[in-house]
This record gives structure tokens, sequence and C-alpha cells, in this order.
């Protein structure tokens, strides 16, 4: 089932544009990962997906409830759902004031409160400062208690905003272990927005990707890493290789020429001008002509550079043209590369992606 | 010289005054509270709620009025001296109150005078409520009235701030006491009055004890204030 659907959604503020044409659909009990460079959107989505800010324009339903037309409803929505910000927000009250304010918003009984707030201070580990002030606690802890104020009222719904984007590492593992467990343990439906992408690939099931206002794509972590719709989304999720090339054939796989080195991908061609993209740690290095091989693309290349990027190194070599291989540093060591070298490169087809050369 | 020197010897007279409870220093000092306090009391009725309407509530020439609120902070005391005493004088419209020259009168005047000052600090003690913490207000389910109640209750420390300062420039200044009360001995003289009027007749002693209570109740205000502000 789908909790959230939206549809051409847009967000104008005076004159300058934030999102347009958003469509974005969130399946009930999944943690989709919102990704995206800073300035793309992702903000503004969340708080127009929490019913925070109206949007300017398009189509909005949320646990089946069409919010354009029943704004009457917002507050009962609002409160079905919940949102931890990037920054830790705390109110100059004590740590249980500030779990409880949820619950008071609610009116919930003073029994039912104090139950609450001390079993969600016991799950983040804070129960030793119930009565301190809450902005006497550091960073961390004051995320921990935002986030336990947030889950004490029950969301069906979970918004979390570059939650760890502050924090430590330390914190960040805490609060991504919490956010883990409330998914799989009370099915909460969670979407994160996050620019670290390993924390996206951590927790996410399935990943969106908001690049200047927009949802650009929306798949699973191997989709959005590995088959991006298009140059811009390939450079943000850290593709290595995104080079010009043109198609030549498409029968059975494509071929495509990147100047003089033909390479074979398992992607039907998008367009007749394309780019090629390929990942760099699906780039194998070998020193000798492998006997054995089943990659479709094998050619002869050249080490022109060996940058150390712990743990990695990354290679570049030239075989007609300029493809950087990523390797371990104990491979690379193995391997004995150093610049100059003469090596042999292997690439299946299914990891040469081929997206439209513009845009 | 130094036992001839007026100003010594005064000092010391002060001191006096002050150990002994004098009364007159007492009845002084006593009345200057009580009018600058409970001018500071009505002008929070008024102020707190007005300057909470400002900010809660949007609407055209809101700035303007924000920014006239800030330049009347530095409104001039005897200009608003002036006015009050033509208001409540036989010729005004509330001379029939008959407040010229009462204690009542003062307080009415010093109302007047800091109301700006406490709407405009209200204003700006609310607006320190970042936008994140009205989103996470809003997100944590509040309704509308819940969302004014907590911000009003987080800002409470500047607002109280914001209400000390409007007590002290109440209890310290001079310009509407002396206009609207007139210095009258035993009725509406307040300590900045008296003092203009012991100097005046170089009566220094009473002046200068005058004068270290005013610093005195000054100070007060400041450490209240630091202690608020550090919350």
């Amino acid at each position: 089932m789908t909790v959230i659907e939206a549809q051409d959604v847009r967000k104008i503020y005076g004159d300058m544009e934030v999102l347009h044409d958003v469509g974005l659909a969130i399946r009930e009990g999944e943690i989709l990962g919102l990704i995206g460079p800073s300035g793309s959107g992702k903000s503004t989505l969340l708080r127009i997906l929490d019913l925070i800010e109206p949007p300017s324009g398009g189509e909005l339903s949320i646990l089946g409830i069409d919010t354009v037309k029943e704004r009457g409803r917002w507050l009962d929505l609002r409160r079905r759902m919940g949102m931890l910000f990037q920054r830790p927000i705390v109110f100059n009250a004590s740590v249980y004031d500030n779990v409880a304010m949820g619950l008071r918003y609610r009116r919930a009984s003073r029994s039912e409160i104090d139950r609450k707030v001390k079993e969600a201070l016991e799950a983040v580990g804070l129960s030793r400062y119930i009565g301190s002030r809450a902005t006497d606690l550091s960073g961390g802890e004051q995320q921990r208690v935002a986030l336990s104020r947030v889950l004490v009222t029950d969301p069906e719904i979970l918004f979390l905003d570059e939650p760890t984007a502050n924090l430590d590492p330390g914190s960040t593992a805490t609060i991504e272990a919490i956010v883990a467990r409330m998914n799989r343990e009370r099915g909460i439906t969670v979407l994160i927005s996050t620019h670290d992408l390993a924390q996206g690939q951590r927790l996410a099931h399935r990943i969106a990707v908001m690049i200047d206002g927009t949802v650009a794509q929306a798949g699973s972590p191997r989709e959005i890493f590995h088959a991006p719709k298009d140059k811009k989304i390939a450079r943000f999720v850290g593709v290595q290789n995104i080079i010009p090339a043109r198609v030549i054939s498409r029968e059975g796989l494509t071929t495509v020429e990147v100047k003089e080195r033909r390479i074979v991908s398992a992607t039907p061609p998008p367009a007749e001008e394309v780019a090629v993209v390929i990942r760099g740690e699906d780039v194998s290095l070998h020193r000798r002509e492998p006997g054995y091989e089943e990659a479709e693309n094998l050619f002869p290349a050249r080490v022109t550079a060996v940058e150390p990027m712990a743990p990695f190194v990354n290679v570049t070599v030239d075989c007609g043209c300029d493809i950087i291989a990523l390797v371990t540093a104990r491979r690379a060591e193995a391997l004995e590369l150093a610049a100059g070298m003469d090596v042999w490169v292997s690439l299946p087809a299914k990891v040469v992606h081929l997206v439209p050369r513009d845009g | 010289m130094v036992n001839g020197s007026p100003i010594v010897e005064g000092f010391i007279e002060a001191i006096n005054l002050i150990i002994t409870l004098n009364p007159q220093v007492v009845e002084i000092t006593i009345r200057s509270l009580y009018v600058s306090l409970t001018a500071t009391f009505f002008a929070a009725l008024i102020a707190l709620p007005a300057g909470a309407l400002i900010y809660f509530y949007e609407f055209r020439g809101k700035h303007a009025v924000v920014s006239t609120l800030q330049t009347l902070y530095a409104l001039p005391t005897v200009i608003v001296g002036l006015v009050m005493f033509l208001f409540l004088s036989n010729i005004g419209p509330f001379g029939f109150l008959r407040l010229l020259y009462t204690p009542g009168g003062m307080i009415v005047t010093q109302t007047v005078l800091i109301i700006p000052l406490l709407m405009g600090l209200t204003v700006s003690a609310l607006s320190g409520i970042d936008r994140d913490k009205r989103y996470t207000i809003t997100a944590l389910g509040a309704s509308r009235f819940q969302t004014v109640t907590t911000i009003i209750i987080e800002s409470r420390f500047a607002v109280m701030s914001g209400v000390l300062l409007g007590f002290g420039r109440a209890i310290s200044e001079v310009g509407t006491v002396m206009i609207v009360g007139g210095n009258i001995r035993g009725a509406t003289r307040v300590l900045t009055t008296a003092i203009a009027l012991n100097t005046s007749m170089a009566n220094y002693a009473m002046s200068i004890a005058l004068g270290i209570i005013l610093l005195a109740v000054a100070l007060g205000v400041n450490i209240t204030l630091s202690l608020v502000q550090r919350r």
C-alpha cells in the first residue's frame, strides 16, 4: 500500500522555484532514502510531505487522504506523522518535558505521558538525564531527545531530515540503529534525507535522488548506483567514469565507440549520442591477458596514473580512452601497479551503463 | 582640607541618611518603586499580548509597526511628559480624571512611556525562536493555540528581560515624573526628581544618598537581568 503519493508537487518562495514536478510514492513499511546535493530541495520536500508547509501546486495524498481537498484534516494527519530535523532541537525545559510535548499536544493522560516518556528515554539510553535541562546536553544527546520526542507519539510515518549531519560517528550509529529497529519492529514507514551516500545504502530499502528541485530517479540502491538515469545522477552517486560515446550497433548487446575503443554494453541505447557510465570498482585490471575471462570487453591498456585514496587506489589507464579503475590498496600492491605499466582491462557488458549524452 | 570638602562630607552624610533610614529617604524610595513597578506591571499587561499579536499575525505594514516601536524606544521622556501633561490637565480631554500631579498620573504616564519598549522587545523576544523550532512545534502536532503558547513559554526569559529593561527605564527617567508629577513633597516626589531638586538647592548629602539608592536599584535590575539571560 502507498502511504504517500506526490504528483507534480511544486514549491515557490517569492520568485524562486525550489521544487518542481516532484513525483514520489512511498510504500507502507519501507525506508526510503532521499539523497541529493545540498540545495536540491530535500528539506523543503520533507516539510511539504509532513504538512508543515503547503505546496504551491500539485497533488499530495497522505495515508489515503487527499491533502489538497481536505485542508481541515492537516492537524490530524500531522499527528500521525513525525519529523526529526538536521539540527538537534530541544526546548528550554527538562528532558522529560521535551519528550512529553507531542503527547501533551495530543491531550494524552498524565499517566500515559509518564509511562511513555520513561519508556522512550530508556530506549534511547537517556533515563539518567530525565530531570536535566535539555539545553545542557551534548548535540548527540539532544538529537536522541528529539528522536524520542517524535517516537513517543507513535508516528505511522517518520521523516528524518539529515538527522546525523551534525553528529559524531558514535551518535550517528545510535540514531541509525534506533531508526532501523523502529522500522523493523513497529513497521514505521521512514523517509530519510541524507547527503551521505553510504548512510542511504546502509538504511534504505529504496532510494530517490533529488537533483535541482525534483526527484530525478527512484529505485533500488542497485539501480541508483549502477544504472543512474542521467549524467547528473551518475555524477552525484560517485561514478568515476562518465565518457561521451557514439552508438554504432544495436544488434544483441549495444556497441558504442569511445574515441577508437569499442565497448559492448548490456544497456539498450537511450539515445544516439550517449555517455558511457562505469563505476571504478567494476573495472578489473590484470597483469597479463587473462586466459579465462567471461567479460565481453577485454583490452590492453597502459597505466597513466596511480592515486592513493585510502583504503582504495584510483588507477587511470589509457586504452584508447581514459578509464579510472578503483582497486583496493592490497590489490594494487599485488599487481605492482605503477605509471607506464602495461595491463589488461576487463569489463563485463552489464557494468557498462549508457545514459543520454545531454543533461 | 579633606574634611572641608562638601563632596566627601556629603558622601559621609549620605551613608548616614541611608543607614539610619531617614524617613524622607525611605518615603521617596518607596514611592519611586511603587510608581515604576505599577507602571511596569500595567505596561506589561498591555504590551505583552499586543507584542504577541504583532508577532503572530501577518498584516500589511507589520514591518513599519515594528520599526516605529523601535524608534519609540528612544522617545524623549520630556516629550511624553509634555503630551501626557496636556492630556491630563484641565484643558485636556482627560482632565476630569484629576490625575495631574498625582502618583496615579505618574503611573499612567510611565506606562505610556515604556509600552513601546515592552512591545518591541516582546516582538524581538518571540522572533528569537528560530524557524526550525517553529517547524518542530508544528511537526509535533501542535494546534494553532498550542503553537502560540509553546512559543511564548519558550521565550519567557527573553520576555522577562524586556520587562526588566522597561522597569529600568521607568525608574531612572526624570522627564515625565517632573512634568506630570510636579515633584510635590510628600505626594509626587520620587528619586530622580528629588535628586534634581536637592542638587539645585546644594543639599548634596540628600542627593548622593538618593543617588546611591537609585544606582542600587539599577544594579539590582541588571543583576536580575543577567541571571535571567543566563537561563
